[in-house]
């Protein structure tokens, strides 16, 4: 069981409203998966680099990219084609500076 | 020519020569849809523009242009890719009504050969499932019985193939979801190397796992269409600039003297008597093909589930931070915007667009990710993650292809596994650390369990291998004891 005070705070790190309810809930599954998989932890890794991406393509080598050049795909019309409201050409929010 | 046989080639063929035109194809695929899909549920969308664009290839047939390699073949997509003006929901709620401006590279591929687009598939809600029972859009149930999971995540494309509601479909893979669906299903699946499919346009799950492929009726249809969609894109720097091979035109059945590496790990007798009979016949038509057996060891394979999940997670909490209800997709009611708070705002949005096993993966992601918790959880996978990689080029000396079963059991019921999560994910236990190592995979059908249900066999390739996987599977196709086989919901 993680306890009620740490779910609440990974909720409000991944911006997921919950109730206290659903906190228990998550708070028992998290720990029931988190406990089974802990056995990785028994591995030994001592100085193996993590890998994250199967490729190991080096993504600050100049030749990953493409040109560097600009391109008018999409026109501010089509880019607010899906917003749920908007204003003129612009998406429209809460206050965002209070 | 009978539209529930015929090969992409026998098609394009026909259409290019006059002899049917992409307009009848369509109309023929879409008066099945409308018939059996409602006994499925495999279709979340169904493009109106369809018929008018077969009619654009006919036109260009009639005009003498090119059309290309898929003329007039109808296939439809799952609803992880984008698709410009048709609904791309990822079978989520929060991307209801999202209709992109422009289709993910491998729609335009499939459309620059000149396929036809005929809809979207259904799908666990981001990748996340091995059911299908995860989607907003509703349960999509097993053509072969319709009490059973088609499997997941790409349940639609496997049930809508299996039932040729379609002539091929399109799926993604990030631990095994086109290979699982493909084998509760008895179609073909293949999952490519990481970096050989593009995935701009697909949305994302686990960016470092996810690759699309073609699952289809048959391994020669499935050559035809990895080698259309593969390829450098410049649109995705995780592509790799390789030369393409002509995978269709190179396959082979001969097997002799090669390698067949069979992981003693997967042979711990934890699968299903079903499943273990229909390997162990597979294996003695490969053995009588002139195929060498060889016993490989890659023990770290035991751990490719926990492995897969904490890695799965992590990137998609992150991945999924962009769904925040501002640009696209569903935004919660609020009577008064501007006395909203900005977090309330993000957080109210977010927990009603997304359903129950998407917030707790994205609850495990973000945990793995928090201070305190990175070395223990993500980074302590990613080490194994490579150790693992490394055990797999070390088999890959001994043998030319790895074969084992996809899953432990054929398809499952629905309501059977969706109360345990962890039930659940051990589903995926042969298929995650295919994904991890960035190998391609492959499930070919070749037998049926005792309940009648498909059951297929696994084969692995070291990366950009797939011409190895396809040719064994090519053989093992042709002496199939279930080939030709139609479920019932045909």
């Amino acid at each position: 069981m993680i306890d009620q005070k740490k779910i609440m705070s990974i909720a409000q790190l991944a911006r997921l409203k919950m109730s206290s309810d659903e906190a228990t809930y998550y708070g028992e599954q998290l720990a029931k998966v988190l406990t089974h998989f802990d056995q990785i932890s028994k591995i030994d890794t001592t100085n193996v680099e993590p890998l994250v991406n199967p490729l190991e393509a080096d993504f600050f080598d100049d030749t990953a990219y493409r040109a560097d050049v600009e391109k008018n795909n999409f026109q501010p019309e089509e880019m607010l084609e899906n917003a749920p409201e908007k204003m003129g050409n612009l998406f429209k929010v809460p206050p965002v500076v209070g | 020519m009978d539209l529930l046989t015929a090969s992409f080639q026998d098609v394009s063929h026909a259409v290019k020569n006059k002899q049917i035109s992409a307009v009848e194809v369509t109309q023929f695929f879409l008066s099945r849809i409308e018939k059996l899909d409602p006994k499925l549920n495999a279709f979340t969308h169904i493009n109106k523009n369809a018929l008018k664009e077969a009619a654009q290839i006919d036109s260009a047939v009639a005009q003498g242009q090119e059309t290309g390699a898929l003329s007039g073949v109808v296939f439809g997509i799952k609803d992880m890719l984008c698709t410009k003006g048709m609904p791309s929901t990822a079978g989520s709620k929060i991307l209801q009504g999202f209709i992109p401006p422009y289709d993910a590279t491998v729609v335009t591929k499939l459309k620059n050969a000149g396929a036809v687009i005929i809809g979207k598939l259904n799908q666990d809600e981001f990748a996340m499932g091995s059911s299908n029972e995860t989607s907003y859009y509703g349960i999509c149930k097993n053509p072969w019985d319709t009490n059973f999971v088609p499997g997941g995540s790409s349940g639609g494309s496997a049930a809508a193939q299996a039932a040729r509601l379609t002539m091929g479909t399109i799926g993604t893979d990030t631990g095994g979801s086109i290979r699982q669906p493909s084998n509760f299903c008895g179609i073909v699946g293949i999952k490519p190397t990481y970096g050989r499919v593009s995935r701009y346009g697909i949305i994302s799950y686990a960016s470092s796992l996810d690759q699309a492929g073609p699952m289809v009726s048959s391994v020669s249809d499935a050559a035809n269409c990895l080698e259309i969609i593969c390829g450098y894109d410049e649109s995705d720097s995780t592509t790799v600039k390789k030369t393409v091979e002509p995978f269709l035109k190179n396959l082979n059945s001969d097997l002799k003297g090669l390698k067949i590496g069979l992981i003693k790990e997967f042979m711990l007798g934890q699968s299903d008597p079903d499943v273990e009979k229909v390997f162990s016949l597979a294996l003695a038509e490969l053995k009588k093909m002139g195929a060498e057996p060889v016993e490989v060891s890659i023990p770290l394979t035991e751990f490719s589930v926990p492995m897969y999940y904490l890695i799965s997670a992590s990137e998609a909490s992150s991945n999924l931070a962009r769904y925040d209800g501002v640009k696209y997709g569903y935004r919660s009611e609020f009577k008064d915007l501007a006395s909203v708070r900005l977090e309330d705002f993000y957080s109210e949005t977010r927990s009603e667009g997304f359903g129950s096993e998407v917030k707790r993966r994205i609850m495990l992601g973000t945990y793995c990710l928090s201070s305190g918790y990175f070395d223990a959880y993500y980074n302590k996978a990613c080490q194994v993650r490579r150790l693992l990689k490394n055990q797999y080029t070390e088999a890959f000396k001994k043998c030319d292809v790895l074969f084992s079963p996809v899953t432990t059991s054929p398809a499952f019921k629905i309501g059977e596994k969706s109360s345990d999560p962890l039930k659940m994910y051990f589903n995926d236990i042969f298929t995650t650390s295919t994904n991890l190592a960035g190998l391609g995979g492959m499930s070919v059908p070749f037998g049926m369990s005792s309940q009648n249900l498909p059951i297929g066999v696994q084969l692995t390739c070291a990366p950009f291998e797939e011409q190895k996987i396809l040719n064994v599977a090519y053989a093992l196709e042709n002496i199939s004891p279930v080939k030709g086989k139609v479920p019932s919901v045909y």
